[in-house]
């Protein structure tokens, strides 16, 4: 059966349960699924975080995801992957991002998500910008996540 | 050729895209960032600090010494912080 892979950005929510379904519904060849969903945080380093605003490369985020998309379908044995990026306006408490990966076993599943989530971090053009008390900054780049999608490339 | 600025990048020089027409001796990513730097003062801010602002030639990263004949569009922006 042919994988499936949903590559979506959008400013709307969306539902983890349905999602799941879509990879899932009609077949009987997968044994795990590997759910990450990234939430908006209400603090950051002790500072009250109301909101994100998330701006993105429209053309080039889902063309980076894609080709990350297809690196993680050729490494690893995945039945289907979904990857959706929120974009906009986000409160704290709210989702920004989903990654799905479905397997046959939950090895690839869960290393592919999390080779997903760390180039995503650290390639897709995304930038948030944080809402504080005192006004409003562009989020700062952290190299721990250069690190970690450092560490998914093969000598 | 067509370049657009994302994120702070952007906000500094005050406008998402524009088409520019650097001279011949424009050769490199590198030399692109000079050239714009030098094109005003909210150019010259944007551009401070040239090794933390980020390219792509057509959807693609590239690196400070990639060329950039035959580019169609060229976009500058911060590092990424998405997730």
């Amino acid at each position: 059966m042919a994988a499936t892979v949903t590559i979506r950005i959008q400013e709307a929510d969306f539902d983890i349960g349905r999602e799941i379904a879509a990879l899932t519904d009609g077949r009987t060849d997968i044994g795990a699924v590997v759910t990450f969903s990234g939430i908006c945080r209400g603090s950051e380093g002790g500072e009250a975080i109301a909101a994100l605003t998330l701006e993105h490369y429209p053309g080039m985020a889902e063309a980076e995801i894609a080709r990350h998309a297809e690196t993680a379908m050729s490494r690893w044995p995945l039945t289907g992957l979904t990857v959706i990026h929120r974009v906009g306006r986000i409160e704290a408490g709210e989702n920004i991002v989903l990654v799905l990966t479905a397997s046959a076993h939950r090895q690839a599943a869960f290393q592919a998500a999390e080779f997903l989530m760390d180039y995503l971090k650290a390639n897709a053009p995304f930038w948030k910008r944080e809402e504080k008390p005192g006004g409003t900054s562009w989020v700062d780049t952290h190299s721990r996540d250069d690190d970690a999608a450092a560490r998914w490339t093969r000598s | 050729m067509k370049v657009k600025y994302f994120a702070w990048v952007r906000e500094r020089i005050g406008k998402s895209e524009e088409t520019v027409e650097p001279p011949a001796s424009v050769r490199t990513v590198d030399d692109l960032i000079a050239w714009l730097a030098g094109q005003g003062e909210t150019y010259a801010h944007a551009f401070e600090t040239p090794r933390v602002i980020r390219v792509a030639i057509d959807h693609a990263h590239v690196q400070p010494d990639a060329a950039i004949a035959g580019a169609r569009e060229i976009a500058f922006f911060p590092p990424m912080t998405g997730g």
